[in-house]
Order: C-alpha cells, then sequence, then structure tokens
C-alpha cells in the first residue's frame, strides 16, 4: 500500500484527483531519513555520541568529516545521535501535550456547563503568559532535567491542543447521532471515545504536526539557550550554541545542526500544509 | 457612542481580571518550590541562618494571600526584592535591560510593521501571481526556521563576510544612540524576518476576505478605480483585522527577543531571564517574567481596543 492511500484511509476521506504533492513528497522523503538516522544512530556514526576522539575544534577531515567540537568529539556523530534525543523529547513532549489537550478537550465539549466553563478560563489565564517565558519561569523553579523539560513542555502546550480540540468537538458533540448515543443511555465517556473522537482524526493529525513543530522548536531553542537538554548528551540546539563562537571565523559548522532543526520542522510543515488543502 | 464606551470599558476590565490572575500565577509559582530550595540554591553556602534568611526573603511564615498581597504592592511600588546571586536591587538591575529590549522592539516594529503591510497588501491586490506564490512560500518556510539559524545565518553572511555590522552587540550606558542603532541593526533585522512572515500573511488573508464582499463589487461596478475601491470601500472594514495582527506580533516580539538577545549577547532583559533561570536566581526571573507577561497582556489589550475604535460597524451601529 502506498504512503498516499495509507494516508487516505487514515484520513477517511477519499481524494479525487491529485495525491501527494511534491512539495509533500519531498517531506516524507526528509523525516524518512531523519527517523532512520534517528534509529540506527548506533551503526551509522563514525565515534560514540561523548567519545573524546581528537583535539578542541579541529577542522574538517578525512577523519572527522566535519571536524570536532570544544571537547574533541567528532561533530558527525554528535549530529546523528542528535537525532535521536532532539526528535525524541521532541515527540514525547508532543504526544504528552496531546494525552492532556484531548482528554480536557473532549470532556470540555461533552459535559459542557460548569466544567466547560472551568477549563476554559484556566486555560485562557495560562495562555496570556507567552509560552517561552512560561517556560523559562518553571524551568527556574523545577531545575533543567529531561523529565521536568518534557512534563513543562507538554502542559503548556496541551493548552493550545484543548482550545484546538474542544472547538472541534463543540461542533461534533451537537450532532444528531451523538445525541442518539446519549437517548441509548451511553455514558459520557463512551461519547467521547466512539462517538466524537473518531470524527478529530483529520484535524487531530494536522494539528499534531503543527504542534510538533511549535515543540522542536521550542525545546532546541531552550537547548540553544542552555535550558534544555543537557550535556552529554548530543542535542541540535546545545551543539548550535556550543560552536557559535566558530561563525566569527566564517566556519559553517555551527550553521549544520541549525540546518537541521530548520530542514525537518520545514519537512514536517510542508506535509501539514498538504494534509490541510486536501 | 455609548455602546463603544461600554465595549471599551469591558474589554479593559477584562485585561485587568487577565493581568491579576497572570500576577497571582507568578506568585504562586514560587509557593509550589520543592522544600529543600535554599539548601539547593545556596549549596556549599547553606548555613542555617542563610537557608532562614532565604525562607524569610520569600515570607514563608505567613499565610500564601497576605504574601500576594505584600509582594503586589511592593511590586506596583517598584520595589522588586534583591537578587540572590548579586545581592543588588532587582529593580536597578532590570531597568537598563528593561529600555535596552524596548530600544530593540521599538526599532524591528519600525521594519517589520510598514513592510509587512505593503507586502500584504501586494500580495492581496495580485492574489495567485507568481509574487503572491513567491511570499508565500518564503512565509511558510521562514516560520519553520528557529531563530537562532536565521541569526547565524544573517551574522555569516552581513558581519563576517561582508563586514557591515558587529557579530555581538555591544552596548553601554555610555553608547550613544547611532552607536545603538548601528549594534542593534542585525538583532532587529532577525526579529523582522521571524515575525514579517505572519503579518504579511494575516494582512493578505484580511483583505482577501474582504474583497470577496459583494459590496466591494458594487463599488467596482460603479466604475471606481482599483485604487478608490481598496483605499476607500476595503482598507477601513480591515484595519481592525489587522491591528489585531500587528499586535500580536508585537507581542510575538516580546518572547522573541529571548533567544535573539541570547545570539547577539543583546544586553536585554531576555539575556537576564535566562541567566537568572541558569543560576536560579527567583526574585530576578520573577520580576522579567513578571514584566515580560504585563507587556504581552497590555499590548493584546491596546489591540482590542484599537480593533474596537477601528470598527466602522462597532462605530457606526444601524
Amino acid at each position: 500500500m502506498s504512503m498516499n492511500t495509507l494516508f487516505q484511509g487514515f484520513l477517511g476521506r477519499s481524494r479525487s484527483a491529485g495525491g501527494v504533492t511534491f512539495s509533500a513528497g519531498f517531506g516524507f522523503l526528509v523525516i524518512s531519513v531523519y527517523i532512520v538516522v534517528a534509529v540506527f544512530a548506533p551503526l551509522i556514526a563514525p565515534y560514540g555520541e561523548a567519545q573524546i576522539v581528537g583535539s578542541q575544534f579541529e577542522p574538517w577531515s578525512a577523519a572527522f568529516p566535519l571536524g570536532t567540537d570544544n571537547l574533541g568529539r567528532d561533530v558527525l556523530s554528535r549530529l546523528i545521535f542528535g537525532a535521536r534525543n532532539t526528535i525524541g523529547i521532541a515527540l514525547a513532549a508532543t504526544l504528552v501535550a496531546f494525552g492532556i489537550g484531548t482528554t480536557l478537550g473532549l470532556l470540555a465539549a461533552t459535559r459542557g456547563g460548569l466544567t466547560d466553563r472551568l477549563l476554559s478560563t484556566f486555560v485562557n489565564i495560562l495562555m496570556a503568559i507567552p509560552l517561552l517565558i512560561f517556560a523559562l519561569l518553571l524551568l527556574a523553579l523545577f531545575g533543567t532535567s529531561i523529565s521536568s523539560l518534557i512534563v513543562i513542555v507538554a502542559l503548556l502546550e496541551s493548552t493550545r491542543v484543548f482550545r484546538v480540540v474542544r472547538a472541534v468537538a463543540m461542533n461534533v458533540a451537537v450532532c444528531d447521532y451523538v445525541e442518539a448515543a446519549r437517548l441509548r443511555g451511553e455514558g459520557n465517556i463512551w461519547v467521547m471515545v466512539f462517538e466524537i473522537l473518531p470524527n478529530l482524526r483529520a484535524a487531530l493529525l494536522a494539528e499534531m504536526g503543527l504542534r510538533f513543530c511549535f515543540i522542536f522548536l521550542l525545546i532546541s531553542g531552550l537547548s540553544f539557550l542552555g535550558l534544555g537538554i543537557q550535556p552529554p548528551a548530543a542535542d541540535w540546539g546545545s551543539m548550535v550554541k556550543d560552536y557559535s563562537a566558530l561563525i566569527a571565523y566564517g566556519d559553517i559548522t555551527p550553521l549544520i545542526p541549525a540546518m537541521a532543526i530548520a530542514l525537518l520542522s520545514v519537512s514536517v510543515n510542508l506535509i501539514v500544509d498538504w494534509l490541510l488543502r486536501t | 457612542m455609548g455602546n463603544v464606551w461600554q465595549l471599551m470599558l469591558w474589554r479593559i476590565l477584562l485585561g485587568l481580571l487577565t493581568l491579576f490572575a497572570v500576577s497571582v500565577l507568578i506568585f504562586s509559582g514560587v509557593q509550589f518550590l520543592p522544600g529543600d530550595f535554599a539548601t539547593e540554591v545556596l549549596g556549599q553556602a547553606a548555613t542555617p541562618e542563610a537557608i532562614d534568611a532565604i525562607r524569610r526573603s520569600l515570607g514563608f511564615d505567613v499565610p500564601a494571600y497576605m504574601r500576594y498581597f505584600a509582594w503586589i504592592s511592593d511590586v506596583a511600588r517598584g520595589h522588586f526584592g534583591t537578587a540572590f546571586a548579586s545581592g543588588r536591587d532587582v529593580a536597578e538591575l532590570v531597568a537598563p535591560r528593561l529600555a535596552n529590549t524596548m530600544f530593540l522592539a521599538a526599532m524591528t516594529a519600525a521594519f517589520a510593521v510598514p513592510l509587512s503591510l505593503t507586502l500584504g497588501l501586494l500580495c492581496a491586490v495580485f492574489r495567485d501571481s507568481w509574487f503572491d506564490r513567491a511570499v508565500s512560500f518564503v512565509t511558510l518556510v521562514s516560520i519553520s526556521f528557529p531563530e537562532f539559524f536565521v541569526a547565524y545565518v544573517l551574522v555569516l553572511w552581513l558581519a563576517v563576510d561582508a563586514g557591515l555590522f558587529p557579530v555581538l552587540s555591544d552596548i553601554s550606558s555610555q553608547s550613544t544612540l547611532a552607536e545603538r542603532i548601528f549594534v542593534s541593526v542585525l538583532p532587529a533585522l532577525t526579529l523582522t524576518l521571524g515575525v514579517l512572515a505572519h503579518m504579511t500573511r494575516m494582512t493578505k488573508v484580511s483583505l482577501v476576505n474582504l474583497l470577496d464582499n459583494q459590496y466591494i463589487e458594487t463599488a467596482r461596478l460603479k466604475g471606481n478605480p482599483e485604487i478608490v475601491v481598496l483605499f476607500r470601500h476595503a482598507l477601513p472594514n480591515a484595519w481592525a483585522p489587522i491591528t489585531n495582527v500587528v499586535a500580536l506580533n508585537l507581542a510575538y516580539l516580546i518572547t522573541g527577543v529571548v533567544v535573539v538577545e541570547s545570539v547577539f549577547v543583546y544586553p536585554g532583559l531576555g539575556q537576564l531571564m535566562v541567566d537568572s533561570v541558569q543560576i536560579r536566581d527567583i526574585p530576578v526571573v520573577q520580576t522579567c517574567a513578571l514584566i515580560f507577561a504585563a507587556t504581552y497582556v497590555v499590548v493584546n489589550l491596546i489591540a482590542d481596543v484599537v480593533s474596537v475604535v477601528t470598527n466602522p460597524r462597532i462605530l457606526h451601529p444601524k
């Protein structure tokens, strides 16, 4: 089964013309490469993640294709292992954010009334603080570790998921078949999971792509500021920061991990754009 | 007109309520601190007296709501407490940084707002042309780029290769205005590219939606030249959404500065906050967060008010 029909099946609608556009195809290609690199990192990387193999800041050579870093570790290997950490943590945070946001959004839409009003007010207040600032405040309070990073980012982003899910679910909740299910005597949970959730698939999928992008960029930004993924774990954001001194000498090494971040987020956006248009 | 005042008053009240809620939230963050916080901050220097001093400076010996009101009334009078790390007055630490950040934001807005409004207008008028397509492709790509990537590419091109601007933004209290502008060009340019995409896109969308209206068609059929249709018939209705977009992006600038300041070592509030988070200097972080959040709320509030007073439908009710 081709990627295209797979997506059609998943989205639950048939598309008359077109198929995967060039830009979406490019996006899928890039993402598959990233996944392969992330999964098979130990096999692909020439050296270990935190292995010191040379002296500091060695130039590009046959032994070290992208040179060595500020501690004498191989930059290419760090880049390859970085795919694992950077994408893995962003993915984990996205899934947690969706878990929380979807559950609460569905709850607000199905129960309505006071539950809805309380949840919505709370979310509105949380959203009145700029996300990055809020994240910085929480990181100062709870310290920087991978688990607190995932929880903090997921909690903050779940407010955005909540909004989308609630809005879409509200429209579904007034449909006749939901009413019918209620008259049959089904409980709130049954209605949420079996009547409303299946209708949110398309909206959720596009939202998931967008959210992943935001979360990925947020975590990269925090890592760049030295507050995200902590050493010795390889990560693209902190790699940019660590090598940034090289820029002044016209060396483009720090741009490579930044490029890796940019390319992935462009690819996901291209796919989301395609999903939204079809 | 009574209607408008009522609406505006309501919005302002709502804004103040949000501000109150935000301050409670930022305040209560400190209340959930893990118990050994004082020990952890002090590290080696954790003598019982020092721990006690921190506990007392956070006021853990009175009820939470009283501490909140004591804190907020201090804040209202400009007393933000003392920084853990340097022992200096937080207000003194923050004031020059805030001025620098405001300067950077103002400079960015001066670049970005006219540029994106013009681009958005052109995209709406020449819809589906190659120009429109090129702009929407660039906007899609640029929103997916992390700020530090754009920043370093600009540094490489304009500072290292072309040698036009300095790599780092070195500002002291003695800097003249010209010097300030000169060292702020690269950070301002980075921020401009960050907000340009979104502003252009939203300006275009709000205008395109308007141009599809029937009254625009009527104006055209009356024989008005396109420019008159655009400026006299379409634009008055577009101001409200456009101001909203501008305000949203100015609000975005407030968070955008954090990363960009860090790249250029620009001595602004964002840089101060990041440094303070690293050493967990809570009073400074709290103050920075409060300033950022308050600015964000106020900018949004102003946008709300402006969109009310520029909306002809509300100004001239039937």
